[in-house]
C-alpha cells in the first residue's frame, strides 16, 4: 500500500506542475486547473489509506463540511467578488498548515530538532498568512474601509514578531512542550499576521494576497517536510516560488517595491503636492455624453473597480457594440492592475463576451489616446490619474498609467466625488477636458446606451 | 523523514520549477493564476488528513478536524474560483 500511495503522490506532483504549466498560458488554461484537479482528486483519495490512521468518521465529516462550505459560497460569488475569495481560501490553506503545526508539536516525544524546527516554521508562517489573509478579505469585502495605523506601528509589529520567536525558539531549541508555550506562539503569530495586515491600503491588497499565497506554499512545503510527504513538499514548495515570483510581477506593474507595500504607509498621511490641484469638477448629463460619443469616429473605454463594483461588464458590452453598430472604432484600455487584481477587467469583459481583440494594454493604447475623440472611464482612478506622471511628490508618482487626460474629451463614470482606493486626490477629474458623469456604473452605462440609441 | 541533503535537492529543484514554469505569463492570467496557484497548494488536506489520523487525545482531534475543514475549503473554493475564472477564456482564441 505503502509504495502506491507514494506513486500516487509522486503523479499528483507532477499534474500540479503540468497544471499550473498549462495555467500561463491561455490557450491551455482551462484544461491546466482540471489536470492539477485531477492531482488533488487522486491524492486525497489515496491518503484514506494511510497507514495506522484513526478517526475516519470524523475526517470524512470534516471534508464534508468544508469542501461544502467552500462549493457553495465559491459558486454563488459574484465574479467581481473574486479577489477576495482568492485571499480567503488561501486564508484556510495557512490555516490548515497551522494546525496540522499545532497537532504534530503536541505529540511531543523525542523529535529531532530539525523537525520541531521545520514544524514550529511551518507553523508560524502558516498562521501569519491565515489571520493576514482574513484581514485582507475583510478590507476587499469592504467591512474594513481605512488602513488602521498608530505611531511607531512598525516597530511594535517588530517587537510582536521578536516575541513570538521566544515560545517558538523554547519549543525548539529547550524542548519546552507546554500547553501555554505552544498556545501563546500560536496566538502571538497570528497577532502578527492581522497587524501586519491592517496598515496595507486596499490598493495594496493584490500584492499582498499574492504574498501570502506564497507563504501559504511555503508552509504547506514546510509542514510536508515534517509528515514526510512528497506531494506536500513539491506542490508547497512550487507555489512558494512561483508566488513569489508573481508577487514580484504584479508589484512590478504598480511601480510599487515588495518592501515599500509592506513598509511603507501608502496614502496614509495626505500626499504633498494635493494644494496643487486647481479648477472644478466639471459634471454632465448623460444625454449629452451620449451625443458627444456618437458623434465621435474613435472611442476609448477605460475600465476600473468601479464597473466590477456596479456589475455594468454587460451593460459596457452592449455600449460597445451600439457605437460600434454606427461606424464607431472601439477600443478597450486595460490597466495591468485596474481593480483589484491583475486581470481582473479581461476577466470581467470576458464574461460579458467582449472580444480579447477589442482589448488594449497599456504599452499597445498608450500611443493612441491623442488621436482619440472621446475616453469613457468607467469607476477607474488611480490608474488613469496624471499625477502619477508629473508629480514626483505624490504618493503614486512612477506608476505608470493610461494617459487618459491627453485624450480630446474625457468623461468619467464615478460615483461621488470622493478620491480612489489609494486616498490620492486626481487631477485628471479637474482637467478642463474632463467631464464628470456621476452616479452608479450600470445605471450610468445604461442611460448613455439610450442616449445613442435615440440618435 | 526524507533525510538531510536530498530534502534540500527537493526543496531546491522544486522552487526552480517552480519560478520556471510561471516565468513567461501573460499580464492577464495573473489573477487566475495566482488562484491555480492558491488551489494547488490545497495539497496541505492530505497532510492535515495525516495529522489527524494519528491525533490522539480530544485536543488533538479537534485541531485536526479543524485543519482538514480548512484544508478541504482550501483545494474546494481554490478549484471552484478558478475553475470559473477560466471558464471565461473559452469563447476568445486571445491575441498574442
Amino acid at each position: 500500500m505503502d509504495i502506491l500511495i507514494q506513486i500516487t503522490y509522486f503523479a499528483a506532483a507532477i499534474l500540479f506542475i503540468l497544471g499550473l504549466r498549462r495555467m500561463s498560458s491561455p490557450v491551455t488554461a482551462r484544461t491546466g486547473i482540471h489536470w492539477a484537479g485531477a492531482g488533488m482528486l487522486v491524492a486525497t483519495l489515496i491518503t484514506f489509506f494511510w497507514p495506522g490512521m484513526e478517526n475516519y468518521l470524523l475526517m470524512t465529516v470534516a471534508i464534508f463540511i468544508g469542501g461544502v462550505a467552500a462549493w457553495w459560497t465559491g459558486r454563488r460569488v459574484a465574479m467581481t467578488d473574486m479577489p477576495q475569495m482568492i485571499a480567503l481560501y488561501n486564508g484556510m490553506g495557512g490555516g490548515a498548515a497551522g494546525a496540522i503545526a499545532a497537532v504534530e508539536l503536541l505529540h511531543g516525544g523525542s523529535h529531532s530538532r530539525v523537525f520541531l524546527l521545520l514544524a514550529a516554521l511551518g507553523g508560524l508562517i502558516g498562521s501569519i498568512s491565515f489571520s493576514g489573509s482574513l484581514i485582507a478579505f475583510a478590507k476587499l469585502q469592504g467591512w474594513m474601509r481605512r488602513p488602521v495605523r498608530f505611531p511607531l506601528q512598525h516597530q511594535f509589529n517588530l517587537v510582536v514578531f521578536g516575541l513570538t520567536l521566544v515560545p517558538g525558539g523554547l519549543l525548539v531549541f529547550a524542548n519546552e512542550y507546554t500547553g501555554t508555550g505552544l498556545l501563546l506562539f500560536f496566538v502571538l503569530a497570528l497577532s502578527f499576521g492581522v497587524l501586519k495586515t491592517l496598515p496595507i491600503g486596499g490598493a495594496d491588497m493584490p500584492v499582498v494576497i499574492s504574498l501570502y499565497n506564497a507563504l501559504t506554499g511555503l508552509a504547506v512545503g514546510l509542514e510536508g517536510f515534517v509528515l514526510n510527504n512528497a506531494a506536500m513538499i513539491i506542490a508547497g514548495t512550487v507555489v512558494g516560488s512561483a508566488g513569489t515570483l508573481l508577487t514580484q510581477l504584479m508589484a512590478k506593474a504598480m511601480n510599487r517595491s515588495l518592501a515599500k507595500t509592506l513598509f511603507g504607509s501608502f496614502g496614509g498621511q495626505e500626499g504633498a503636492g494635493e494644494e496643487a490641484v486647481g479648477g472644478a469638477m466639471k459634471p454632465i448629463d448623460a444625454n449629452d455624453a451620449g451625443i458627444m460619443m456618437a458623434y465621435a469616429d474613435k472611442v476609448i473605454i477605460v475600465p476600473g473597480y468601479g464597473m466590477a463594483v456596479a456589475q455594468a461588464q454587460h451593460k459596457v458590452k452592449e455600449l460597445m457594440d451600439v457605437l460600434l453598430g454606427r461606424g464607431i472604432d472601439v477600443k478597450f484600455a486595460i490597466h495591468p492592475v485596474a481593480g483589484r487584481m491583475p486581470g481582473h477587467m479581461n476577466v470581467l469583459l470576458a464574461e460579458a463576451d467582449v472580444p480579447y481583440d477589442h482589448l488594449y494594454d497599456l504599452e499597445e493604447i498608450n500611443a493612441e489616446f491623442p488621436q482619440t475623440d472621446v475616453v469613457l472611464v468607467i469607476g477607474a482612478n488611480d490608474v488613469v490619474n496624471p499625477m502619477a506622471r508629473n508629480n514626483p511628490e505624490s504618493p503614486i508618482y512612477g506608476m505608470p498609467i493610461l494617459n487618459v487626460d491627453q485624450a480630446r474629451n474625457v468623461i468619467v463614470i464615478k460615483r461621488g466625488q470622493g478620491k480612489g482606493f489609494s486616498g490620492v486626490e486626481n487631477t485628471l477629474f479637474f482637467a478642463d477636458n474632463t467631464r464628470m458623469l456621476y452616479g452608479d456604473g450600470q445605471a450610468m452605462t445604461g442611460e448613455l446606451i439610450q442616449a445613442v440609441k435615440s440618435l | 523523514m526524507i533525510e538531510g541533503f536530498t530534502a534540500l535537492y527537493i526543496f531546491m529543484l522544486a522552487a526552480f520549477t517552480g519560478y520556471e514554469v510561471i516565468s513567461r505569463v501573460p499580464v492577464i492570467l495573473h489573477t487566475p493564476l495566482m488562484s491555480g496557484s492558491n488551489f494547488v497548494h490545497g495539497i496541505v488536506l492530505v497532510g492535515a488528513m495525516v495529522a489527524m489520523g494519528h491525533a490522539r487525545t480530544p485536543l488533538e482531534q479537534f485541531i485536526g478536524f479543524v485543519g482538514v475543514m480548512l484544508a478541504a475549503g482550501n483545494a474546494v473554493g481554490g478549484f471552484v474560483v478558478t475553475e470559473r475564472m477560466l471558464e471565461m477564456f473559452k469563447s476568445g482564441k486571445g491575441r498574442p
